[in-house]
């Protein structure tokens, strides 16, 4: 039951994206499509995971004063070596996210997961909390790239569904302010009748 | 539980992180570093064979650069048997909306385009991305075209190229390729002639 509610924290009550607003950057610069952004949410979710555990176990070595360019240097590792990885074997992908891949990096999600959770808990409990923040972060940035895409370009996870061009604007940067305004009022009364 | 702070210890976990990271780094890197090669390579073939008529030589193999005011260009000739069939001309312009722009042009021997391919670009998606085949018709009016009494300019320029709705800055930079393009085909057949 405390493992549910558990779950349900990182997904849900403690969603990074719609309750705790972290991550913006990554949030509304990738979800033009419902791929885009579920591939964004799972390469974050991966060095989260990686970050996570490396940190829980190196956390009591590190002198205080220098633990936050330590944790940057582990999370930079894994970040590079994700997107050697994606560059590889899914160079598609890869392409589409570019510049934001690098950018996990100073995604304040994985710092903050670093700082606030690995660095005080076990590698078992750190990895967990890796998987489900990280969940919590690629089901809020399927959903934003899910509706901007059906609404922008008239398609779900690349099939179109009608043969128009849809409205332009959930496409394009203002399109990501404006759904992810909306979600966020919806997760939120979502949220309370939950809790 | 983090450790006292001192000079030396400060500096010695910082040293030793950064080694253990870029010891990893380096390893996947070097695991990392023939499929994106490959995945590279992949990728310029299928746009070769994209834009040409058909060959039975490996253009990527006889592949050479030739260079028109200052800006070098990656020729791959297509050959039946040793005739020159076509050549593939990858081109480029850093005048794009979102920067610079990479496409595959392939000219047929009497001058005229068989086929185009976007290689790269980071134009507005649902906009100037319709450059790329299959999002849009706007690279289609160019296939069989003659560059010698078909002007590759946008209308609003004196051309003959239908703009993109609301692109004109995309229209223009993939123009600008094409003419670079073009130029290169040029000099390639003149040099072919005078062997």
């Amino acid at each position: 039951m405390n493992r549910l509610k558990n779950i349900l924290k990182g997904i849900i009550t403690d969603n990074p994206t719609f309750v705790l607003i972290l991550g913006m950057c990554p949030t509304l610069g990738t979800t033009t499509s419902a791929i885009n952004g579920l591939g964004m949410g799972l390469a974050t979710m991966s060095v989260l995971i990686l970050s996570n555990m490396v940190i829980s176990m190196i956390s009591g070595l590190i002198p205080s004063k220098v633990r936050i360019p330590a944790y940057i240097v582990v999370i930079a590792a894994f970040v590079t070596v994700v997107q050697l990885v994606m560059q590889a074997y899914t160079p598609g992908l890869y392409e589409t996210l570019g510049l934001f891949i690098p950018l996990i990096v100073v995604n304040c999600i994985v710092l903050g997961r670093a700082e606030a959770f690995a660095s005080k808990n076990g590698v078992a409990a750190s990895a967990l909390d890796g998987i489900i923040i990280g969940l919590g972060f690629s089901l809020s940035l399927t959903v934003i790239g899910f509706v901007r895409e059906l609404l922008g370009s008239g398609s779900i996870f690349g099939f179109k569904l009608i043969d128009a061009d849809g409205i332009l604007v959930f496409v394009l940067a203002p399109g990501a302010f404006i759904v992810l305004g909306y979600l966020m009022v919806l997760f939120n009364k979502l949220k309370t009748k939950i809790s | 539980m983090a450790r006292e702070s001192s000079l030396f210890n400060m500096v010695m976990t910082l040293f030793v992180i950064c080694l253990l990271s870029s010891a990893i780094l380096g390893v996947v890197y070097a695991v990392t570093k023939e499929p994106i090669e490959a995945s590279k390579v992949a990728k310029t073939n299928t746009a070769i064979s994209k834009v040409v008529s058909e060959f039975d030589n490996d253009p990527s193999s006889e592949v050479f650069e030739v260079e028109i005011g200052g800006k070098s260009c990656k020729v791959y000739p297509a050959k039946k048997g040793t005739e020159i069939v076509g050549y593939a001309i990858e081109s480029f312009t850093s005048a794009g909306f979102g920067g610079r722009i990479v496409i595959m042009v392939g000219f047929n021997m009497d001058g005229t385009i068989n086929n185009t391919s976007v290689i790269s670009h980071s134009e507005t998606p649902g906009l100037g991305d319709k450059m790329v085949e299959g999002k849009g018709t706007f690279s289609l009016q160019f296939k069989g075209k003659d560059p010698a009494s078909f002007k590759m300019q946008v209308k609003k320029d004196g051309g003959d190229v239908d703009a993109i709705t609301a692109s004109t800055i995309s229209s223009r930079a993939f123009c600008d390729a094409m003419n670079l393009a073009y130029e290169v085909f040029k000099k390639c057949k003149e040099e072919q002639q005078n062997k």
